[in-house]
């Protein structure tokens, strides 16, 4: 599958596209298939993102994942400082991305 | 003379590697690549030196246009190109005082942009009197 | 320490006016990312893996504890309640949002701070000797330099577009703690004949084509320094290279020309420099030079330290350097607590800093390139207090050049120019090593993480060195050994295939076992490399 994500322009937060909007959680990226580069446009023009890009990710049970390490780190945050990402409560949360 | 347009009968920009040849020509067009300092010898009579831009982040042309100003050009610096309203200031400061940029830019913008900084801590070509100095008097 | 007076202030205000009429531009849609970038990465704001990040510039690392604690204040108000100290004496902040960077500016140049030029491709925070001004071995402080060159740099319309970044390193002292070879220009401050001059490397680096900077010039006058300079950066920004970004930094032309057809085209266009008069004249440089003055110390206050306390005698011999006023030291305060994040410090810790400078150091703290913090000018009588409430805030780890003090930069789990986390192996090092003894017993070992080819966290000038890549998605590490930033510079090299994780902590333990069975007495790891070079190593690391 295909993702989209990019920063948020006002807080720089880490977004995904779920096929009508941005949202901070991974599990709600939609696969975009081959429309990607065409939403980008629009939705950079309209300041709705900054710095988007499309990734290659893979749907598991617990929802879309990231390909690669780097888009792994960026869907939860930091991996030494799991009190930051966002499940900071949940001590498995982190299991995925390494 | 912020924004330059291109006036009716204005000797259009000559190469260097063509003024080099012509010498007679007034105008001449520097690329970002080339060296100033082959104006040198004849800086008396031109009239126009319009230097290149051709991207903003490439800065050769602010050394260009220092380079041609301290060997005492007097005539019009023209920055040409890629020029944003965030670097005129730099520009000028080098000793360009004219502007043909890519994108046409909004006067306010410019205006504000060429009044933010009261004073300057270094000299450069445009005459300002460096911080140091005033400390000094 | 250096004040501003009102030209000073009056700069940073209106880049402060100038950020937020950028911002609101950028947020408006009236200018690109594209076209924004620079601007931005010009008030050291980067867009990183997880949120924008600011570098704060600390110039030559030096701070007061006002603005020490403005930094607390940014990390609590603004982020997350931490800051991370960098290998360029600057602090960064991970979690900053562009709609709050105008007021953390202007937060900033309240207490005569900024962000300018921590990124770009411009003339860098000007960096220096962390003991400058008290250490037992200097020459002269170098500081006073290091602003002039500040002030000179800080706007220079020729030099703001050049074609890579440009960091400068001012040194005065024999002993080097700044890298200052491994700088585009480092600096420094020699005698000749009962006079001061500037010795000048230039063409130095790390990066993917490290380079030790050739001396250009053996003694440059102080009253053309910045003549100097400017012939220097001119010749690097009309000729440097900008067809491609990796072979754009000064080295490369430096290396492609040869240092002494760059000296020569240096001199010529210096001959020409110098008749402009932009070199301020003596009495500038007075004025900046008195404010560096040695605070009032002591100098018959005791040099007896009470020694009583075990774990604090332990800190003394590895923490506390020789200060120039008898009866006094100079304080490291390690950022490296075992299986801690390098560099890194909590809102809370940096308070406590800043008040520990304000009652013991005249109010004076430093930022190292290795990413700790020093208290310049402490009495010895006063130390065992600082050690306790540094011990009470997880500060007081006994490591300094120890192999735990590890130089690390963010890596992948920050940086979206990484391809490998660098702060989990450093903690995985640490935790291995965590014996004071063990450490203490290997001696000076000064052990560098980068996360990818930049470099920034100084792999190639570890006695041990580590190269984060990424190898077909997954994290790989490379060793090197025998590199060192300091007088005794040198690149590391390469020891062959590299490891996961876990496997380059063993290779890392293979590698000091080897140290421990092949070092003659007074040697340190490097100077064993150096003796019996890479083989013997390579054995004991590939079998």
């Amino acid at each position: 599958m295909k993702l989209l994500t990019g920063n948020d322009l006002k807080t720089g937060f880490v977004t995904w596209w779920t096929g009508a909007d941005w949202s901070l959680h991974i599990e709600d990226a939609a696969d975009v298939g081959e429309a990607g580069e065409a939403i980008l446009a629009v939705e950079e023009a309209a300041r709705r993102v900054n710095a988007p890009y499309i990734i290659a990710g893979e749907q598991t049970a617990d929802g879309p994942r990231p390909a690669h390490i780097k888009d792994r780190i960026r869907a939860l945050g930091p991996t030494v400082r799991p009190d930051l990402t966002l499940k900071p409560a949940d001590p498995a949360a982190g299991d995925w991305v390494i | 003379m912020v924004e330059h347009l291109q006036a009716d009968g204005e000797e259009p920009c000559v190469t260097l590697d063509a003024f080099l040849d012509q010498s007679n020509a007034t105008a001449v067009r520097l690329e970002s690549d080339e060296d100033a300092r082959a104006l040198i010898p004849f800086l008396d009579r031109l009239k126009l030196i319009e230097v290149a831009f051709p991207k903003f982040r490439d800065g050769r042309g602010y050394s260009s246009a220092r380079i041609l100003r301290e060997a005492g050009y007097t005539g019009e610096l023209r920055a040409q190109g890629d020029v944003l309203v965030d670097q005129i200031g730099y520009l000028k400061r080098c000793g360009f005082d004219s502007f043909a940029p890519e994108k046409s830019l909004n006067p306010a913008d410019v205006e504000a942009a060429l009044s933010r900084w009261p004073e300057h801590y270094q000299g450069a070509a445009d005459g300002a009197v460096p911080i140091w100095k005033l400390r000094h008097g | 320490m250096y004040k501003y007076d009102e030209y000073d202030q009056q700069m940073v205000d209106a880049r402060v006016a100038e950020f937020a009429d950028q911002v609101k531009r950028r947020l408006a849609g009236e200018i690109t990312e594209d076209q924004f970038k620079p601007l931005r990465l010009m008030n050291g704001l980067y867009l990183q893996l997880h949120a924008y990040m600011l570098r704060v510039a600390v110039p030559y690392g030096t701070l007061d504890s006002r603005q020490m604690r403005m930094l607390a204040h940014i990390a609590r108000k603004y982020d997350r309640d931490y800051g991370h100290f960098t290998t360029r004496q600057n602090i960064q902040y991970n979690w900053i949002k562009l709609e709050d960077a105008p007021a953390i500016l202007a937060d900033l140049a309240s207490v005569e701070m900024h962000a300018i030029q921590t990124s770009g491709n411009c003339i860098r925070n000007i960096s220096s000797d962390q003991w400058a001004g008290a250490a037992a071995d200097e020459l002269t402080d170098p500081r006073p330099w290091a602003e002039l060159l500040r002030q000179w740099s800080s706007f220079h319309p020729e030099f703001s577009y050049l074609p890579r970044k440009f960091k400068i390193a001012v040194i005065a002292a024999d002993e080097d703690r700044a890298a200052m070879r491994l700088h585009d220009i480092g600096i420094q401050i020699v005698e000749k004949d009962g006079a001061h001059g500037a010795a000048f490397y230039v063409g130095g680096g790390m990066g993917r084509t490290p380079m030790i900077a050739p001396l250009i010039k053996d003694f440059v006058p102080l009253d053309d320094l910045l003549s100097y300079t400017e012939a220097c950066l001119r010749v690097y920004n009309r000729y440097g290279r900008r067809d491609n970004i990796y072979k754009a930094r000064i080295k490369i032309l430096i290396h492609e020309l040869g240092a002494d057809e760059y000296r020569r085209q240096v001199e010529e266009e210096f001959a020409h420099v110098k008749s402009l008069g932009i070199d301020p004249p003596k009495a500038e440089f007075d004025r900046i030079a008195a404010q560096f003055a040695m605070p009032p110390l002591d100098a018959s206050a005791s040099d007896e330290i009470d020694r009583t306390d075990p774990d604090f005698a332990v800190w003394v011999d590895q923490n506390v350097a020789a200060h120039k006023v008898p009866g006094h030291a100079i304080v490291n305060i390690s950022l490296k607590p075992i299986g801690g994040i390098p560099g890194d410090a909590s809102s809370a810790q940096i308070d406590l800093m800043a008040d520990l400078a304000e009652k013991y150091s005249h109010d004076e703290l430093r930022v190292t390139h290795a990413q700790n913090i020093v208290l310049p000018h402490v009495r010895k009588a006063d130390l065992y207090a600082i050690w306790q409430a540094l011990d009470g805030a997880g500060l007081a780890t006994p490591n300094l050049d120890l192999i735990s003090d590890i130089i690390a930069c963010p890596g992948l789990d920050y940086c979206s120019l990484a391809n490998a986390r660098s702060i989990p192996v450093a903690q995985k090092i640490a935790q291995r090593f965590a014996d004071p003894a063990r450490q203490r017993d290997l001696g000076e070992l000064k052990l560098k993480i980068s996360g990818c080819i930049n470099a920034c966290g100084h792999h190639h000038a570890g006695h041990i060195g580590i190269l984060g890549v990424d190898r077909k998605g997954t994290e790989n590490y490379q060793l090197l050994l025998g590199g060192s930033g300091a007088e005794d510079v040198s690149l590391g090299t390469i020891t062959g295939p590299g490891f996961d994780e876990d496997g380059i902590v063993d290779a890392i333990e293979r590698v000091t076992d080897k140290y421990l069975a092949e070092r003659t007495d007074g040697e340190r790891f490097v100077d064993t490399y150096r003796r019996v070079g890479m083989a013997p190593f390579k054995e004991a690391i590939y079998g």
